[in-house]
């Protein structure tokens, strides 16, 4: 028997056009930022981020290698490494705030409301103990069901996720699972209690690339069967554009850009984010030129005042020492002075 | 498995046979025994005789493969000491270092293996730099010294425990054990605590420093965003994880403890085998020291195949590459 998991106060609007966020988000992160305190001083990490996710929302977050991607994923399944602390703002779920729970009562929440894929498949599991196991134990602690309920509900998962012959594959330990095998149970024990948001940080990057597009449809169909919301961290401008309603776009520690993805890759607002789809052959074919986005993004504790892009923005003026704010345009939003006018970079 | 266990047979046999040459060596050249056995008014014909007897005059690889072939029936000749034979001898003294050695190991990882996991979890806190202190004193501090102030405190000002001795012993035939009576009992806690105090501070910084290491790794960082409990994610995960060189350490403390627990065993004129040598060296007791070696290495090796069957019952990669069968994918 598989344990009917209906959310109360689900909301169960589709999610294929590019609608604004809801006015009843499932997930809202206000404001946050995220210090890291040394005996040097605190650097700031993350500043000042917002977005909201709607129910069964894929939202893409892109960005450089260190713009705080997995730094916000981890801030909202309360796991920052230590020393790294929320400074300010809010994160709430379902309307109640989850960054000052108590420590026992956010480890309830974790794998049951919110749960997590991370990057590497290879390391995720205990490597001593049976695949079914690691999924009967999560389901044990988070729902109310026997033991034999709980293993039925782990077959029924490992099914789902398509891993063939669940019932002999179930008492297999991780090694005997190849890395495209070892994510999908990784994907199911993220599924155990019928999460209402998935954290994914860069869940393909350590496969093959054979496999990667694989992963990426078995997380989008079960995204849309269980109405779950997916934070889809990543590199790749490809499977943002094949995978999410959304794209966030991150740079040294800020959101500078958000919006519904075809409308961000046909016309973003941000010179960066033009800079950075760019840089995609893929999706740059029709642009003749590839750019290159010259120099490094900043590190935390030394970006500029302003807009932190402005050291390498080929469109800079003077105001742009002043901070822009994240502001809407179109159906997006975007933190640029120079917001208004579109920029190909080509 | 099963190959697992006859490779490691097939090493054993190789390394004993090699310990059996040293012990021979020792044995051949170390003393002569007709001028050890024989009182110094005896004959020439009486040493005649008794060279002839002990095949002193076979070529020596004659004289080793008979000596390895009574090894093998456990029979390492008579004591020179008290014309017993070896083997008895030996025998009678095991189960006092044996009781000794097993009582304080297991005391040390009832104890140092949650106090490990307790300072890893809670490292930087009070009482876990307390315990790291006692640790280091632990294991820097000798057991005789242990053992001697445990003597001045208990023995002679409490007066509550004996100073030396096993206590009564009950025979089991096979057997002696102090377990069973409570003078055995009294006889056994000061010298297993002296042994056991640098056991358990030595598994505690093992457990602590090999834990730190698996909490640092993504499985638990995975296991915690699956919202387990802080118990499962200790225990069942970590704690299980660092298990390897726990077992593999603990192996290597016992089979060191039996071997050579001897200080501690003179110290409280515990007697055990470790006396036993002592004594069988100061009278230059060329069997005993032979038969010793041997069964030393022999317990070595019991135990390090111990360890490893324990490997292959806890880590279940051990077992596929144990059997050389090859992954499922
Ligand atoms: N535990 C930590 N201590 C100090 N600094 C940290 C810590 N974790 C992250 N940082 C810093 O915070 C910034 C954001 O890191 P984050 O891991 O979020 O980057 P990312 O966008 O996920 O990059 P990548 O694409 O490489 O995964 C980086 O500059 C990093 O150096
Ligand atoms: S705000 Fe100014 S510097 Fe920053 S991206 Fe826009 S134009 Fe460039
Ligand atoms: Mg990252």
């Amino acid at each position: 028997m598989l344990v009917d998991l209906e959310r109360p106060g689900g909301n169960p609007m589709t999610n294929t056009t590019t609608d604004r966020p809801d006015p009843s988000p499932l997930l809202s992160v206000r404001d946050l930022s995220i210090d890291f305190v040394t005996r040097r001083g605190s650097v700031r990490a993350l500043d000042r981020v917002s977005f909201d996710m709607v129910p069964g929302e894929i939202l893409g977050l892109v960005g450089e290698s260190g713009a705080g991607k997995s730094l916000s994923g981890n801030a909202i399944i309360g796991l920052i490494d230590p020393p790294g602390r929320i400074a300010e703002g809010q994160i709430s779920l379902d309307g109640r705030r989850i960054d000052t729970l108590a420590p026992r009562d956010m480890r309830k929440l974790r794998g049951r409301s919110i749960a997590a894929i991370f990057q590497d498949p290879l390391t995720s599991l205990d490597p001593l103990m049976r695949i079914g196991d690691q999924i009967t134990e999560t389901i044990l602690t988070h729902l109310p069901v026997n033991r034999r309920q709980a293993r039925q509900r782990a077959l029924d998962l490992l099914r789902a996720v398509g891993i063939p012959a669940p019932e002999l594959r179930i008492d297999h330990y991780p090694h005997q699972f190849s890395g495209g095998m070892r994510q999908r149970v990784v994907i199911a024990l993220a599924l155990c209690a019928d999460p209402k948001l998935i954290i994914a940080d860069e869940p393909t990057t350590a496969l093959d690339v054979s496999i990667q597009a694989q992963i990426i449809s078995l997380l989008k169909t079960m995204c849309r069967e269980h109405q779950t919301a997916i934070l889809l961290v990543t590199h790749d401008m490809g499977v943002i554009a094949e995978a999410a309603d959304r794209v966030a776009v991150m740079y040294a520690g800020r959101l500078v850009e958000i919006g519904p993805v075809e409308e961000v890759l046909r016309a973003p607002k941000h010179v960066y984010t033009a800079g950075l789809i760019g840089s995609i052959p893929s999706l740059n074919r029709r642009r003749e030129r590839l750019v290159q986005i010259d120099g490094a993004m900043p590190r935390p504790g030394s970006v500029p005042s302003g807009c932190p892009f402005a050291p390498r923005c080929p469109k800079r003026i003077d105001k742009c020492a002043e901070r822009p704010e994240l502001l809407p345009i179109g159906n997006s939003q975007a933190a640029c002075w120079r917001a208004g006018e579109g920029h190909s970079y080509a | 498995m099963l190959l697992l266990v006859l490779k490691r047979l097939a090493n054993a046999v190789v390394v004993l046979l090699f310990v059996a040459l040293l012990a021979f060596t020792i044995f051949k050249f170390l003393g002569d025994p007709v001028q050890l056995m024989l009182n110094p008014q005896a004959t020439q014909e009486e040493r005649d005789a008794l060279t002839q007897r002990l095949g002193l005059n076979d070529p020596v690889p004659v004289q080793f493969v008979k000596f390895v072939a009574n090894a093998v029936q456990g029979d390492f000749g008579m004591s020179y000491r008290n014309q017993l034979p070896v083997m008895g001898v030996i025998a009678e003294r095991f189960p006092a270092t044996f009781e000794l050695v097993m009582v304080s190991s297991i005391a040390a990882l009832l104890i140092g293996l949650p106090l490990g996991v307790f300072a890893a979890i809670n490292g930087g806190s009070f009482m876990v730099r307390v315990a790291h202190i006692i640790s280091m004193i632990g294991v820097s501090v000798p057991a005789f010294v242990i053992g001697i102030l445990l003597i001045l405190a208990f023995s002679i000002e409490l007066q509550v425990l004996p100073a030396f001795g096993r206590g009564e012993v009950v025979d089991l035939g096979f057997w002696t054990t102090g377990l069973l009576t409570s003078s055995g009992r009294y006889a056994l806690i000061m010298p297993a605590i002296s042994l056991a105090l640098f056991q358990i501070s030595f598994i505690m910084r093992l457990v602590t420093s090999e834990m730190l290491e698996v909490l640092r790794t993504d499985f638990i960082r995975f296991a915690r965003a699956r919202g387990l409990r802080a118990r499962a994610i200790y225990f069942r995960h970590g704690l299980r994880n660092c298990l390897m060189p726990v077992v593999t350490i603990t192996g290597m403390l016992i089979g060191d403890l039996i071997a050579f627990a001897l200080v501690t065993e003179i110290v409280f004129q515990w007697p055990g085998m470790g006396f036993l040598f002592v004594q069988s060296v100061q009278y230059v007791d060329i069997p005993v020291m032979a038969a010793y070696l041997m069964i030393v290495c022999c317990i070595f090796i019991l135990i390090n195949l111990i360890t490893d069957l324990i490997y292959v019952v806890v880590d279940p990669r051990m077992g596929a590459t144990a059997i050389g069968g090859s992954n499922v994918r």
